[in-house]
C-alpha cells in the first residue's frame, strides 16, 4: 500500500509527568476530510504543535510526502506544504486584510531585500503574483472579505471574519495539507452552516487535504470522511462519524463513566 | 479559475447606505472612531499621508529641501540643514529595526559611532590612509551591518525589555571601549581615546571632493532620497512585510513560513548599514569624531525623533527628525533667549490645537486666556504699579505685549516660586477634571504656565530646552501613542 500523505507513527510527547501525546499513530490520505475530536485537554492542539514544530517529539516519527518532518523549523515545515490556523487566532492584527494574507507568501517567493530595493524585474513581477494570490484566496470567501475590507486593518473584523481570514492566511502558503483548529469556534448557527460548506469547497476548489480539529459536532458530521478520537493524548477511537459516536469510550470521554454517578 | 469562482460584486460601504446591514456591523462600530481620528489637524496630516501619493510627497520634500541652501547662510545651512539630514538619516535605519520589526534596539548609536571611526581611520591624518569615499563607505555599510548581525544576535531569543538592555550595554561598551580601551596599533591609539581622530577627510564623489557646506548638503539630501525612495520599495515588498508580520505575532509569522530569526538579523543589519552610512557622512561632515558624539543624548534623540513623527511611518521620521533637530537648534545657548520664548508658546499654541477639540472650544480656551492675561494685568496695576513692574527679559518684538499680558513683578523670586507651585497643583488638578470643567481650568492653567516661564525659565534656555521637549513629548505621547503620522496600533481586541 502506497504511503499515506501525512502520517503519525508512534509519536509521544511528555511535558514533565504529562503525557500529551501517547504512542500516537494517524494518517491523512490525499484528498481526504479528517476530524480530530476529544473533550478540552485530550491534545488536539499538541497534534498541531507538533506537525507544525513548535514542539518537538520526544519519538516517533512525522511523515509528509515520505519525509520526517522531526527537528525541521516551524517555517520549513509550512514551505513543505502545511499550514495551519490558531484556535486562539493569531492574525497579524495591525496590518490591512489584504497584508495579512501577502505576508504568508513569503515561503514560496524568491525575490532579495536588494532586489526590492530597486525594483528589479523579479521583484515586481512577484508582487503582481502575490497581490493576485492574495485576491484570489480571499475571493474564496464570497463577500465576506471583499471589496473595501481589503484595506482594513485587521482587528477592525469582526470574529468570524478573523477566522476566515485566518484560512484564507494560511491559503496562502500554497499548502497541501490544512489544518484547521477550531474554525468554528465563536460562530452563530448561520455562519457554522456557511462553514461547513466552506469546508467542503476547499477540497472540491481548492484541492486541499483537510485536517480539522472540532468541537460543534454538527460541523463533525457535515464534513468528515473519517473521525480520529483523543482522549489524554490517546487515540481512543477512529472510523466514520457514527461509529465513533457511538463508541462506547468516546462517550465516556465526554460523559464520565456510565453508572459512575 | 480561481477556487470559489470570479471575484464577487463588491459591497459598498455601510455608511454609504441607509441604515447598517447585517454583518457588517464591525465597520459600523468602527466608523465613528475613524471620524473622530480624522478631525483636527493631525486628522488633516493623516488624511494628507493617506491620500497624497507617496511619490509627489517625495517631490515636493526634495523641492524644498533643495533649495534651502540658497536662502540659508552656511552656519544655518551647517545646523538646520545638514544636522537635521543627519537625524533623518538615522531615524530612518532605527526605523527598520523598531518600526517595522519592533525589535527594541538601544544599541544602534554604537553602530552609528563604529561608522564613523572607522571612516575616520579609513581617511583622515590619524594613520595617514586616505581611502576614496567609493571604497570607504561600502566597506564601512558592510562592517557595520555585520556588526549589527552580531548586536542582533540576542535578538533570537530576547525581546522587548531584555533585548533593550542587551543592546543598551553594547551601546554602552562602545563608548567606553572607544575613550578608554584605546589599543596600541601601528605605534598609536587606534581609537585616539578622549581626543577622538581629527582632520578627517570630507566625501567625495569620485575625485570630487564635497569640501562647501552646500556640496555636502546636496550630497546628503541626494543620499537621504535614495534611502527613502529604497526603503519605501522595500517596505510594500515580501520582506518588509514579513517584518512587520514579526512584529505583530512573531509565531504566527513563522507558523506562516517566515524564517523568523533570519528577519531578525536582517532587520539589525539593514538598519545598521544605514546607521554606518550616516556615520561616515557625520564623520566627514564634522572633521572630527569623539566618543561624547556617540553616548546616550544622540540615542535619545533620535528615538524622540522616531517617535514623534510616528514609528513605522517614513513621511513621520522625517517629521519627526525635522522638528527635533530644527527646535533642538533653535534653543542653542549661542541663540538668543527670545528663540526659547518663541517656541514655548509655539508649543503651548500646537498642544491646544493637538488636544483640545472641536474648534469652538479651541477658540473659547485661546480668547479666554488672552482675556484673562489683560484682565489680570489691569487689574495687578491698579493695585500698585510695582506688581508689573518686572523687567521682559529680552523680549524682541513681543517684549511690549507681554509686559501688557503677563504679571511680573518687581522683585520676582517669591513670586516665580508660588506661581511654580500653583502651576503644579493646577495641572494636577486638571488630570482630574473632564469635560468643560477641565476647558476652564484650562485657561488659567496656561496662563500660569506663561507666568512660570517669563519668571524663571526664560533666562535659563538651557534648562528650558529639555523642559519644553519633556513636555512636548509627555503631551503628544498621551494624545496621540502613535505619534504625529504613526499608525494607531491595537495589541488586543
Amino acid at each position: 500500500m502506497a504511503e499515506p500523505l501525512f502520517e503519525l507513527r508512534d509519536v509521544t510527547k511528555t511535558f514533565g509527568g504529562l503525557r500529551v501525546a501517547d504512542r500516537l499513530s494517524l494518517h491523512v490520505d490525499e484528498g481526504e476530510i479528517v476530524s480530530l475530536i476529544g473533550p478540552n485537554g485530550a491534545g488536539k492542539t499538541t497534534v498541531f504543535n507538533l506537525v507544525t514544530g513548535l514542539y518537538r517529539p520526544d519519538s516517533g516519527e512525522i511523515r509528509f510526502e515520505g519525509r520526517n518532518l522531526v527537528g525541521l523549523a516551524p517555517h520549513k515545515i509550512t514551505q513543505l506544504g502545511i499550514a495551519r490556523t490558531f484556535q486562539t487566532l493569531r492574525l497579524f492584527l495591525n496590518m490591512t486584510v489584504k497584508e495579512n494574507v501577502m505576508a504568508a507568501a513569503y515561503g514560496h517567493t524568491r525575490s532579495t531585500v536588494v532586489e526590492a530595493i530597486f525594483r528589479l524585474p523579479r521583484a515586481r513581477r512577484e508582487e503582481r503574483e502575490i497581490a493576485q494570490l492574495a485576491e484570489k484566496k480571499l475571493a474564496f470567501f464570497g463577500q465576506r472579505l471583499a471589496g473595501y475590507r481589503h484595506q482594513q486593518l485587521a482587528y477592525n473584523l469582526s470574529y468570524a471574519n478573523r477566522r476566515r481570514l485566518e484560512i484564507a492566511r494560511a491559503m496562502a502558503t500554497n499548502p497541501r495539507l490544512l489544518l484547521l483548529d477550531e474554525p468554528a469556534a465563536g460562530m452563530n448557527p448561520a455562519e457554522t452552516h456557511e462553514l461547513t460548506e466552506l469546508i467542503g469547497r476547499l477540497r472540491t476548489d481548492g484541492g486541499y487535504t483537510v485536517l480539522v480539529i472540532e468541537h460543534d459536532m454538527h460541523v463533525v458530521e457535515g464534513i468528515s470522511d473519517r473521525v480520529i478520537a483523543l482522549d489524554h493524548g490517546l487515540k481512543i477511537a477512529e472510523g466514520s462519524f457514527d461509529q465513533v459516536a457511538t463508541n462506547e469510550l468516546v462517550i465516556e470521554a465526554y460523559l464520565g463513566l456510565r453508572g459512575a454517578a | 479559475m480561481p477556487p470559489g469562482g470570479d471575484i464577487p460584486e463588491v459591497p459598498g460601504r455601510p455608511d454609504e447606505r441607509d441604515r447598517p446591514r447585517v454583518g457588517v456591523d464591525d465597520w459600523v462600530a468602527s466608523v465613528e472612531d475613524r471620524r473622530e481620528d480624522r478631525a483636527g489637524i493631525t486628522g488633516l496630516a493623516r488624511r494628507i499621508d493617506d491620500y497624497v501619493p507617496a511619490w509627489s510627497r517625495l517631490a515636493a520634500f526634495a523641492a524644498a529641501a533643495a533649495t534651502l541652501p540658497l536662502w540659508m547662510d552656511r552656519g544655518d545651512l551647517f545646523a538646520y540643514g545638514i544636522f537635521t539630514l543627519i537625524y533623518v538619516l538615522l531615524g530612518l535605519g532605527l526605523n527598520v529595526v523598531v518600526g517595522y520589526a519592533g525589535l527594541l534596539d538601544l544599541g544602534y548609536v554604537a553602530i552609528f559611532g563604529f561608522g564613523a571611526y572607522f571612516y575616520a581611520l579609513l581617511s583622515s591624518e590619524h594613520y595617514g590612509v586616505h581611502w576614496p569615499s567609493a571604497l570607504s563607505i561600502p566597506l564601512v555599510i558592510v562592517s557595520a551591518a555585520v556588526l549589527g548581525l552580531v548586536l542582533g544576535i540576542p535578538s533570537r531569543r530576547l525581546l522587548g525589555d531584555y533585548l533593550a538592555i542587551v543592546t543598551l550595554f553594547f551601546g554602552q561598551a562602545f563608548v567606553v571601549f572607544v575613550n578608554a580601551a584605546n589599543p596600541t596599533v601601528r605605534g598609536k591609539g587606534l581609537t585616539g581615546g578622549p581626543n577622538g581622530i581629527a582632520d578627517i577627510d570630507a566625501n567625495d564623489l569620485f575625485g570630487y571632493e564635497l569640501t562647501t557646506r552646500r556640496q555636502q548638503y546636496w550630497f546628503i539630501l541626494a543620499v537621504v532620497l535614495l534611502v527613502l525612495v529604497g526603503l519605501h520599495f522595500l517596505s510594500e515588498s515580501r520582506t518588509g512585510r514579513a517584518w512587520r508580520a514579526l512584529r505583530e505575532d512573531p509565531l504566527a509569522a513563522e507558523a506562516m513560513s517566515m524564517p523568523v530569526n533570519r528577519l531578525k538579523l536582517m532587520a539589525f543589519a539593514f538598519g545598521a548599514g544605514i546607521a554606518g552610512l550616516t556615520g561616515c557622512i557625520f564623520a566627514a561632515v564634522l572633521t572630527a569624531v569623539t566618543s561624547g558624539n556617540f553616548a546616550l543624548p544622540i540615542l535619545i534623540t533620535i528615538y524622540a525623533a522616531v517617535i514623534l513623527g510616528g514609528i513605522g511611518s517614513l513621511t513621520g521620521v522625517v517629521i519627526g527628525a525635522i522638528v527635533i533637530n530644527v527646535s533642538f537648534q533653535f534653543l542653542a545657548p549661542e541663540n538668543p533667549q527670545n528663540n526659547a520664548r518663541i517656541l514655548f508658546y509655539g508649543i503651548v499654541v500646537l498642544l491646544l490645537v493637538l488636544g483640545v477639540r472641536p474648534w469652538r472650544r479651541l477658540g473659547a480656551v485661546l480668547g479666554g486666556t488672552i482675556a484673562l492675561g489683560f484682565g489680570a494685568h489691569a487689574i495687578a496695576e491698579a493695585i500698585s504699579p510695582s506688581w508689573t513692574a518686572g523687567v521682559v527679559v529680552e523680549g524682541g518684538r513681543f517684549a511690549g505685549l507681554i509686559s501688557d499680558w503677563v504679571i511680573i513683578p518687581a522683585g520676582h523670586e517669591r513670586f516665580a516660586n508660588a506661581a511654580y507651585i500653583a502651576l503644579v497643583v493646577a495641572i494636577l488638578a486638571l488630570t482630574r477634571l473632564h469635560g468643560w470643567w477641565r476647558t476652564g481650568l484650562l485657561v488659567p492653567t496656561i496662563y500660569l504656565a506663561a507666568v512660570v516661564w517669563e519668571t524663571s525659565f526664560v533666562e535659563q534656555p538651557a534648562v528650558a530646552r529639555w523642559i519644553l521637549f519633556g513636555a512636548l513629548l509627555v503631551f503628544l505621547m498621551t494624545v496621540r501613542p502613535q505619534g504625529l503620522l504613526g499608525t494607531p496600533r491595537v495589541e488586543i481586541v
